[in-house]
């Protein structure tokens, strides 16, 4: 395959960027998006060029470390990671535009690559257990009911790439908390530190200036995990729940 | 002990980490502190907790829109029946409540709610568009017609607002001879004239449209909302959109058609 790339190229966070176009060839349909961006980087190496920064991890799709936005969509064209993407989700002769995630938040720092450290200092600000853990415990020792269960891991599998921040017209958070808060907050062992959990949480998330919901779904729709929508109204639930709570304390 | 902290994201700037404000640690936890704020102000000063007022306050002119859409349909019964019904809305309450004391407190509660919607709706705006500062390059058509119009359909709601208190209730910018209670002629010299039509029609149609998110998002917002639920919301969101929209643009067209006058 032959494409033509339209690549977001920016020297550091102070620096003005803007598009730069590169041609590529040899490309298989079988590699993956960021396998292409490797072929593209080796030809800027050996004609002296700065390659193209982009970050990536696991090349697997667990780890949330890829971040690309491809012709407009995080992630690109499939309800998959960048790394997990592959080249026949597109045609020979194509040209694809490839962004960094915008939003205030996640500052570019270089070329494709931001700075999503403010996701995890909404993770520190509750989305843990403050307990001892130690070794695993037996399996059965606190029982959890089925459904409970089930909704904990359909939320844990949130990898916190940020591609719902990025598909957001409002930069919103809302998506990635939720699915943090929900996890822990549904089983037993989260459930007594529930209502300062959802409030500390949403508190940081807040002071990050990441926007607002308008439930516009299209962090949803860009999520490669599959975190559903109603995610959010869960976690609002729970948010004034602990306002009640915590008000009457 | 320290807490078992997952790291997600790669910190690639790990000085903003310390910078001061930011870093959970060296903020004290709202909820955990005895520092927090009062549930007027914590509610107030979060995306969530305003997006809350704006729900309860679009859920209360929804109730109202409601009932003042079927309040007009009695146009269609002769001036008897409106005429007397603008009389009842005075005195309904009576003998406990005074003259007009019911109809004003409906006016308190309703003006309250489009200050607190509007004044959130604002806030909450600005800080959506400071959120994302940079456009994509590559633009793709996002969201639905109803979503997208929620800002400018809200402007044209609150600038409708306006007119149609000094149209209908004051009768400052009324086209005709305007009687206080006496709602039937009122309303067919309003919309005797083209301009009024086109005003009413599109301020309708964006009410309309705002209700067809609003409805739906203000569940989400207050909590009812979950899969199981989602299509029975967003039916009920529809009907209420369709039904208000055809009900309030019936009368309009009624005067226009001759069926009323
Ligand atoms: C003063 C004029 C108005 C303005 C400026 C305004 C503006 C807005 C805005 C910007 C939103 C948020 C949209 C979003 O989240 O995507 C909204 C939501 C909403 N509006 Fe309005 N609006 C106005 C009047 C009304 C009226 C007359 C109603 C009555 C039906 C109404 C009902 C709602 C409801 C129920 C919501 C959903 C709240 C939520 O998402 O929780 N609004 N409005
Ligand atoms: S590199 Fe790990 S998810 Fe893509």
């Amino acid at each position: 395959m032959k494409l033509t790339l339209r690549v977001w190229r920016q020297k550091n966070a102070g620096a003005d960027g803007a598009m730069s176009t590169y041609e590529v060839d040899g490309i298989s349909p079988d590699m993956s998006f960021l396998e292409m961006l490797d072929t593209l980087n080796e030809e800027l190496i050996v004609k002296g060029e700065d390659p193209v920064a982009f970050d990536h991890d696991c090349r697997e799709g667990i780890c949330g470390a890829c971040s690309l936005v491809i012709n407009g969509d995080a992630h690109g064209p499939e309800r998959t990671t960048s790394c997990q993407l592959h080249m026949r989700s597109f045609q020979d002769g194509d040209t694809i535009d490839v962004e960094p995630w915008r939003a205030a938040a996640f500052p570019v720092v270089k070329d494709l690559v931001v700075d999503r450290s403010a996701f995890d200092r909404i993770i520190q600000a509750g989305g843990y257990i403050t307990a001892p853990t130690g070794a695993a415990p037996e399996a059965h020792a606190t029982p959890v009911p089925k459904p409970d269960a089930d909704f904990a891991f359909e939320h844990a599998e949130c990898i916190g790439c940020g591609a719902c921040v990025a598909a957001c017209p409002n930069g919103s958070a809302m998506l990635f908390t939720s699915a943090k808060v929900n996890h822990l907050n549904v089983l037993p062992q989260g459930s007594p530190e529930r209502e300062t959990r959802v409030l500390d949480m949403v508190d940081q998330m807040d002071a990050e200036g990441f926007g607002g919901c308008t439930l516009t779904g299209e962090c949803a729709t860009a999520c490669p995990k599959g975190i559903p929508l109603p995610s959010i109204a869960a976690m609002n639930k729970e948010w004034l729940r602990a306002q009640r709570r915590v008000a009457r304390r | 002990m320290a807490p078992t902290v997952i790291s997600m994201a790669l910190a690639t700037r790990p000085d903003k980490d310390t910078a001061p404000g930011k870093a959970p640690g060296k903020r004290p936890s709202p909820a955990r502190s005895g520092m927090r704020p009062s549930l007027v102000r914590s509610v107030w000063d979060s995306t969530i907790g305003k997006k809350t007022v704006m729900a309860v306050s679009g859920l209360i002119m929804l109730g109202y829109l409601v009932a003042h859409m079927i309040g007009n349909l009695k146009i269609f019964f002769g001036p008897e029946d409106i005429n007397e019904y603008a009389h009842w809305l005075r005195t309904m309450g009576e003998p406990v409540l005074h003259y007009e004391w019911a109809l004003w407190l409906v006016r308190i509660v309703l003006v309250a709610a489009v200050v607190l919607h509007a004044v959130s709706a604002y806030q909450l705006s600005r800080r959506d568009i400071k959120a994302r500062p940079a456009k994509y390059v590559h633009k793709r058509k996002r969201a639905s017609y109803a979503t997208r119009t929620m800002r400018w359909g809200g402007i044209i709601l609150a600038l409708f607002i306006v007119w149609h208190l000094l149209d209908l209730t004051t009768g400052t910018v009324h086209p005709g001879e305007f009687e206080h209670l006496h709602p039937y002629q009122n309303i067919i010299d309003t919309f005797s004239t083209w301009y009024s039509n086109v005003i009413y029609i599109v301020a309708v149609v964006a009410v309309g449209l705002h209700v067809r998110h609003g409805f739906w998002s203000a569940a989400q917002t207050l909590g009812a909302g979950n899969a199981r639920r989602d299509k029975v919301l967003k039916a009920t969101a529809n009907a209420l959109a369709l039904v208000l929209t055809l009900g309030f643009v019936s009368v309009p067209v009624a005067v226009m058609t001759g069926v009323v006058s």
